[in-house]
């Protein structure tokens, strides 16, 4: 039953597609939590990489704003779901981000130098550019618990925000 | 207004510039990544202090110009020592913006 939207969000993040249907079944409170949670996940993980890898200052900045922001995000969204006795529950989408996810680690760990970082950027825009169409179309308007809608659409500004950073420095990589 | 003798006028325009209005503190807050408000006045000798109610660093950033970093849950400020207008914005989320403009 949660299958097929679920199914679809994944499709759109992974190919970046702009409109999306409006699917019937919207993703569950507990599901929307931990596809948030595993889309921080992502971006800390790749900002790791990028802080052991580059050796360009400001794109070890940007690595470490990253890994700043998505840690207290994900942390408030730890102390939420604490909080109104919610168990993130695992699914199709979260599996779909964390498999395109590895695979896009495992392109970048054998980049070097300025291709690494060209690489890690370029990702950085798209991504964020990805999980903020998902936030908008789908897990924003799903959401039922309103301080989990709140902390949703902080998030969006803050993706948003980073995706606008990391064009500034894809723009200085040039 | 010929009433006026030279030694009067040169008295008064001493006196206005003189007495300047003491230097005053603006605060803008930052809530959930929003500078409000978004634009304020000033004169030059005043300081904004920024209070980040959000669990973000954020700063406030002018092209070119001056940076304030503002932690998590804190406050940071500057003294305007420049007369104009400047938009400034968050270096680590560009899309929050604000203004300052600033009189002599
Ligand atoms: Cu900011």
């Amino acid at each position: 039953m949660f299958t097929r939207p679920t199914v679809a969000l994944a499709a759109l993040l992974m190919l970046g597609a702009a409109p999306l249907a409006q699917a019937a079944d919207k993703p569950t409170d507990p599901q929307i939590a931990h596809i948030a949670y595993t889309a921080g996940t992502i971006d800390i993980e790749a900002a790791k990489l990028a802080i052991e890898k580059s050796k360009t200052k400001e794109v070890v900045d940007f690595a470490n704003d990253m890994v700043r922001d998505h840690e207290t995000v994900n942390k408030q969204a730890l102390d939420l779901v604490k909080k109104l006795n919610v168990t993130p529950e695992d699914n199709a989408t979260s599996q779909a981000l964390a498999k395109a996810a590895a695979e896009e680690r495992g392109k970048l760990a054998k980049l070097d130098g300025a291709a690494f970082d060209k690489a890690y950027v370029e990702n950085e825009v798209a991504y964020h550019k990805q999980v903020n169409g998902a936030l908008e179309t789908l897990l924003i308007p799903s959401a039922s618990n309103a301080e989990l809608k709140s902390l949703l659409e902080t998030g969006l500004k803050i993706f948003q925000g980073h995706q606008q950073h990391a064009e500034h420095v894809a723009g200085s990589l040039k | 207004m010929t009433a006026l003798t030279r030694p009067a006028l040169a008295a008064l325009a001493l006196a206005l510039t003189a007495s300047p209005a003491p230097a005053e503190t603006i605060t803008v807050t930052i809530d959930k990544l929003v500078f409000s408000p978004a634009s304020v006045t000033a004169r030059v000798g005043d300081t904004i202090e920024w209070v980040n109610k959000d669990a973000f660093a954020h700063t406030a950033t002018v092209k070119g110009g001056w940076e304030v970093i503002i932690p998590p849950k804190s406050t940071g400020k500057t003294t305007l020592k420049e007369a104009g207008a400047v938009d400034y914005f968050c270096r680590f989320h560009p899309n929050m913006r604000g203004r300052v403009a600033v009189s002599p």
